[in-house]
């Protein structure tokens, strides 16, 4: 089995498309892509957006206030304003009504109007800021107005409302590391598993190697063993990969060139995530090496593989969302439990019996998938299918 | 040695039904002796090889390779087998070296047997100028060369060819042709499948004539020409499977 071993690994090893998908795609491709986005987000985020200011005849005091918050660039009226908002061509516009400071002089209601584009993240992003810079103002002039009258502040405002964070900023950081980590680990997994199962089965039947190597002494559970052993080396090897340079590029990113995250990881947390994909690794491995097995060509295999692929994804995407949470029904489902089990370690939560129920619904499925890849390896009608 | 007996292997196929692809074949190959099976494409051949190579399992019958059964002690058998077809490819991204090495080390050799006998396989075939030469990057002479020694690295007692000239050039079919022989002279049971006469003739001491999974007739080429009253192996073939039609 080690030679099997030995010898499938080296052989793949030499073959670029294995190192494009277990090197270049999880070390390049994949944390250039997330640099690439960050970057994107964060400069889209900081531009400045042009807002329209609508009237503001006479109130020269608010308006000059609103130029100096220097969050906008305010342009100069025009009556298609609402078009220019739906075609994003500014962000937002905000309409001060004639002698406005007069009118909140007097002590008269007034009221501002935004216009924006619902939805659109700089139209929301500029509409906030405006919302929050007329509040500001509003309740200054309510201090200011009771100040006068020797009224306390309390007559407004009897009670605050103040939120605490009572998480550590490991749970913290694991609640936002657990919509992404185990998704992109399972992902990665596939993309590890894929193409070398594909390889080492379906390949060897087209490529004419299979009989040689059915004419050897060796049995053919031990080379079916080892080729799953290969599969599950680049599947775990590419995720480990992936991680280690995603992490990289998150920490370049948080460094302070780009921006600053509050992101504190649990190196125990990660640990866990680790080893509990190792079952899920072993079931991909025996999955796609019984799957590659039964197909009489590459292409073949690939047309089999990749709605697994999709299928992986979906559970996967599941328990990233908010809300999702583990749960004993879904303990059974794989890759939603492996997921969902990753979020709590990551959240800082160790339920062993969650574990232990995970753990072994995904034995199970992997014996099953392995016990699959060495049945598929004994039967002649599909070993010669052409 | 190899010995068969009502060996059958029986294919299901959804839209023909069962195809008897061999059909209660007899037959023994001794020690030293060249066997050669003669058939048309399809005739149960390569079935046949490959029910003695383990590679599939009969449906009925049985064989034995060096006494070993073929169902029970498949490893066993494999073990004392050299299988060289124009299917059994090799490994294009490993070298020549790499690939007889890998096989050697599957039959269980030891470095210090397997080292000295690549060295003087790869001196006999001539192989060293290409030996760490991938094997995609091989001309095809140099790729029967090398699956030559990959069939002989565990010196087998039996040899099993399955149309090893097929699709190869002149001089690289002779190169095989001559290396068959050399195993017979050496003491190795072989067993050799064609569909080309001049092969047949040349190369073996007992002749099969397989067709439609069944052995018409068998025997040395002198019985075979004596039975059937014509002199040329075409002709012969042409009768016996006429007679049978």
């Amino acid at each position: 089995m080690g030679i099997v071993y030995r010898k499938e690994l080296r052989e793949l090893l030499r073959d670029w498309r294995t190192i494009m998908s277990m090197i270049i795609v999880p070390v390049l491709v994949v944390p250039l892509l997330l640099l690439g986005v960050f970057k994107i987000v964060s400069l889209t985020m900081k531009a400045t957006p042009e807002v329209m200011l609508l009237g503001g005849e006479g109130s020269p005091e608010t308006v000059a206030a609103l130029r100096r918050l220097d969050k906008f660039d305010l342009v100069p009226a025009s009556a298609d304003y609402t078009n220019l908002i739906s075609t994003k061509k500014i962000r937002a516009a905000v309409e001060i009504p004639k002698d406005f400071d007069a009118a909140m002089g007097s002590e008269r209601k007034a009221t501002i109007r935004i216009y924006i584009y619902e939805g659109e993240p700089k139209s929301m992003l500029a509409a906030q800021q405006l919302q929050e810079f007329f509040q500001r103002r509003r309740d200054e002039m309510v201090r200011r107005r009771l100040l006068d009258r020797h009224l306390a502040e309390t007559l407004v405002t009897p009670f605050e409302i103040k939120q605490t964070n009572v998480a550590s900023p490991v749970q913290v950081t694991g609640v936002i590391l657990g919509m992404i980590l185990p998704y992109l680990m399972i992902v990665m997994c596939l993309t590890g598993a894929i193409y070398p199962s594909v390889d080492l089965t379906a390949g060897e039947k087209e490529r004419g190697t299979l009989e040689t190597l059915l004419t050897s002494p060796v049995a053919r559970t031990h080379l079916v063993v080892g080729k799953g052993l290969v599969v599950l080396t680049t599947s775990l090897g590419t995720a480990a990969l992936a991680i280690s340079s995603n992490g990289l590029a998150l920490a370049l990113f948080n460094s302070g060139k780009f921006s600053k995250l509050p992101l504190t990881l649990d190196p125990l947390a990660l640990a866990g995530v680790c080893v509990v994909m190792i079952p899920l690794a072993v079931f991909i491995a025996s999955l796609t090496i019984a799957v590659g097995s039964f197909a009489r060509s590459s292409k073949e295999a690939n047309t089999y593989l990749q709605p697994m692929l999709l299928l992986a994804i979906i559970p996967a995407v599941i328990a990233a969302l908010p809300g999702v949470e583990f749960n004993y029904g879904l303990a059974f489902i794989p890759v939603l439990n492996i997921s969902l089990l990753s979020k709590e370690f990551l959240a800082g939560a160790c339920h062993w019996g969650h574990i232990l129920v995970v753990f072994g619904a995904m034995t199970i499925y992997a014996a099953l998938a392995a016990a699959a890849a060495v049945a598929m390896f004994q039967r002649e009608s599909v070993l010669f299918r052409t | 040695m190899i010995e068969a007996r009502a060996l059958t292997k029986v294919f299901h196929d959804r839209k023909r039904g069962p195809i008897r692809a061999v059909d209660g074949v007899d037959f023994r190959c001794e020690p030293g002796r060249i066997f050669g099976l003669l058939g048309v494409n399809g005739a149960g051949k390569t079935t046949c090889l490959r029910l003695l190579a383990t590679i599939l399992r009969p449906t009925s019958g049985a064989a034995a390779v060096q006494g070993f059964d073929i169902v029970t002690e498949a490893e066993k058998v494999r073990a004392s087998i050299g299988f060289l077809s124009t299917a059994t490819a090799l490994y294009g991204r490993l070298t020549a070296f790499e690939v007889v090495e890998y096989f050697g080390r599957l039959h269980g050799l030891e470095d210090n047997v397997l080292h000295p006998r690549i060295a003087a396989l790869f001196q006999t075939l001539g192989m060293n100028e290409f030996r760490d030469r991938r094997c995609d990057r091989l001309s095809t002479g140099m790729k029967q060369k090398t699956s030559i020694a990959r069939t002989l690295i565990h010196d087998p007692p039996v040899m099993i060819f399955d149309e090893p000239t097929l699709g190869l050039d002149v001089l690289t079919a002779r190169t095989v042709l001559g290396f068959i022989r050399d195993c017979g002279q050496r003491g190795k049971t072989v067993i050799f499948s064609t569909h080309v006469m001049s092969e047949v003739e040349k190369l073996c001491d007992s002749i099969a004539i397989i067709h439609g999974g069944r052995i018409l007739a068998a025997g040395s080429l002198e019985q075979l020409r004596a039975r059937a009253g014509v002199e040329r192996l075409e002709d012969i073939f042409i009768k016996v499977v006429e007679e049978h039609a």
